[in-house]
């Protein structure tokens, strides 16, 4: 285990080595500590290494993550995750706001609650959150799945495409177009599966299903006069 | 951008290191907010007393034997407490508007009044801002501090944060509202009182007109979110406490955190990292379009709004 205080050695140093390591590195486990609320902790890392946050992170911790599984033993700020391609994020504490935006692969776990925006116009990444999510999550989300053990804020999936949502309370409101949907036996199979590979312990039977009504993929004749 | 921090005491014993402490979460906003800075502090009132912070481009001048010059307006002695450019009046209970007559004729800007209040902001780095006015050795009850990166108007002193809104209110905001030049006419033909092109102002201003109508500062904060249009993070400092409110949007970040011994506010959590029992606080973000209340006198309030 390689460990970084990131109050000595810096922000750009630290992610530079955590960067630097390839495939076939040996240094595959990494602990960061006195991240301190910083910003853009362990970016930009394309390597299957393990790197353990011993604290709070701050704006875009993990954001382009590939291949690469990063704990953050605490809170995660803005932006968390974003356009993250492959690999694990887990978030012990809370996830501000448009956690996982554009995501376009991977498993990103939140064990608190994640904030508004939470999967904006996600393009294939898992979410899997333990508690609730704020307003306008997965907006415009167009691939992957949103999962919440908790409840949903205002306009869950507004203007969605083919992002699926998971809600196991209440939805305050669903956006534009974001539809509730029958919950069938191959849902309950994909979902258990994920819960599992998140470490989430939930009945996947509970949970209802949400997405696009496909209402606004194309134009409408009747709405010209919108134009 | 513009950074926000706020630190509401609990435990009495902190209050000689409240100007420490926020100087510090303050400096650490720097990245957010480099144009300029400002504090607001309660730093405690004396009984038939009040206080004036007037603020002057040539202090030297302007404040020379300025309690004096002011004695006959105020009917009773003046207490000037010089700090750079900034000047804390300390004048008889009930006098603050025939000295606040008297401070317009001598052209001397007045940033704040009230028993307990005092605002200190300038153009310049927060670091700078804060050495000028040495506000690390303030003490106090509880206090604001605002960074800025200015948007909608120049950066100037009056253009800085924290706003006064009426005796011992203050408020900071980050973010930026679209509709002030249409609510600054309209607020002007009510007969408020507007200096400046800032955006902020006339947020401070509109909650102003509130509370001269009857509205109390909760109320005033409510209704503006109905009638600002863009977006906001404000913080409001009153004698007993301080306030949160965020836009139903709620794009400008907020964290607070609280323990035994404080309620503070941060823009980020980097500004909350340095205070004692960070790591076992609730640490949480407020709800947009949810007002919150820390008061010295009654309990913790959140009132739902429906938006």
């Amino acid at each position: 285990m390689q460990t970084i205080d990131l109050s000595k050695v810096g922000l750009r140093e630290t992610n530079k080595m955590l960067q630097a390591q390839s495939a076939e590195t040996n240094q595959t486990s990494w602990e960061i500590v006195n991240p301190r609320g910083s910003h853009a902790i362990a970016c930009g890392l394309n390597a299957p290494i393990e790197v353990t946050i011993k604290g709070s992170t701050g704006y875009y911790c993990a954001g382009m993550n590939q291949q690469a599984t990063v704990n953050i033993h605490g809170s995660a700020g803005p932006g968390t995750g974003e356009n993250i391609m492959s690999g694990k994020i887990v978030i012990e504490g809370d996830a501000s706001q448009y956690l996982g935006a554009t995501g376009q692969g991977g498993l990103i776990v939140v064990k608190g609650n994640a904030s508004s925006r939470c999967g904006i116009s996600m393009k294939g990444v898992n979410i899997v959150v333990q508690g609730s999510i704020g307003h306008m999550s997965a907006f415009m989300g167009q691939s992957g799945n949103l999962v919440v053990c908790g409840d949903a804020g205002d306009a869950l999936g507004d203007s969605c495409y083919e992002a699926r949502f998971f809600v196991r309370g209440k939805v305050k409101s669903l956006g534009a177009d974001c539809i509730k949907k029958e919950m069938r036996e191959e849902h309950i199979t994909f979902l258990r599966g994920l819960l599992d590979e998140a470490g989430i312990d939930a009945d996947p039977s509970e949970f209802t299903r949400y997405g696009s009504a496909r209402k606004l993929y194309n134009f409408h004749v009747d709405n010209a006069g919108a134009y | 951008m513009c950074g926000i921090v706020g630190l509401f005491l609990k435990d009495r014993s902190l209050e000689p290191r409240l100007g420490e402490m926020l100087t510090a979460m303050l400096i650490t906003m720097t990245d957010r907010g480099p144009d300029s800075a400002g504090i607001a502090i309660y730093g405690g009132e004396t009984p038939g007393r009040s206080k004036m912070t007037v603020q002057s481009d040539d202090p030297d001048k302007a404040f020379s034997d300025l309690g004096a010059k002011l004695q006959d307006a105020a009917g009773g002695p003046v207490n000037v407490t010089v700090k750079s450019t900034h000047a804390v009046l300390d004048i008889p209970a009930g006098s603050t508007a025939k000295v606040r007559a008297a401070l317009n004729e001598m052209g001397i800007r007045v940033m704040s009044f009230g028993d307990s209040l005092e605002i200190y902001k300038e153009v310049g780095l927060p670091k700078d801002v804060a050495a000028r006015f040495e506000l690390a050795k303030m003490s106090g009850t509880h206090g604001i501090g605002h960074t800025r990166m200015a948007t909608e108007s120049a950066v100037t002193t009056m253009g800085a944060h924290p706003f006064n809104t009426g005796p011992d209110q203050c408020l900071v905001h980050n973010g930026s509202l679209s509709n002030h030049n249409s609510l600054r006419r309209k607020l002007r033909r009510e007969g408020i009182h507007i200096e400046t092109e800032n955006d902020t102002e006339v947020g401070a201003a509109y909650l102003t007109w509130k509370m001269q109508n009857g509205a109390t500062l909760g109320e005033a904060l409510e209704s503006s979110l109905q009638d600002l249009d863009g977006f906001f993070t404000f913080v409001v400092g009153t004698k007993d406490g301080f306030g949160v409110v965020r836009d139903p949007i709620a794009c400008k970040p907020a964290v607070m955190a609280e323990t035994d011994q404080y309620v503070a506010f941060g823009s980020e959590y980097r500004a909350l990292v340095d205070l004692p029992g960070i790591e076992t606080a609730r640490v949480w973000e407020p709800e947009p379009a949810t007002v919150y209340f820390w008061s010295h006198n009654d309990t913790p309030t959140a009132t739902e709004k429906a938006a």
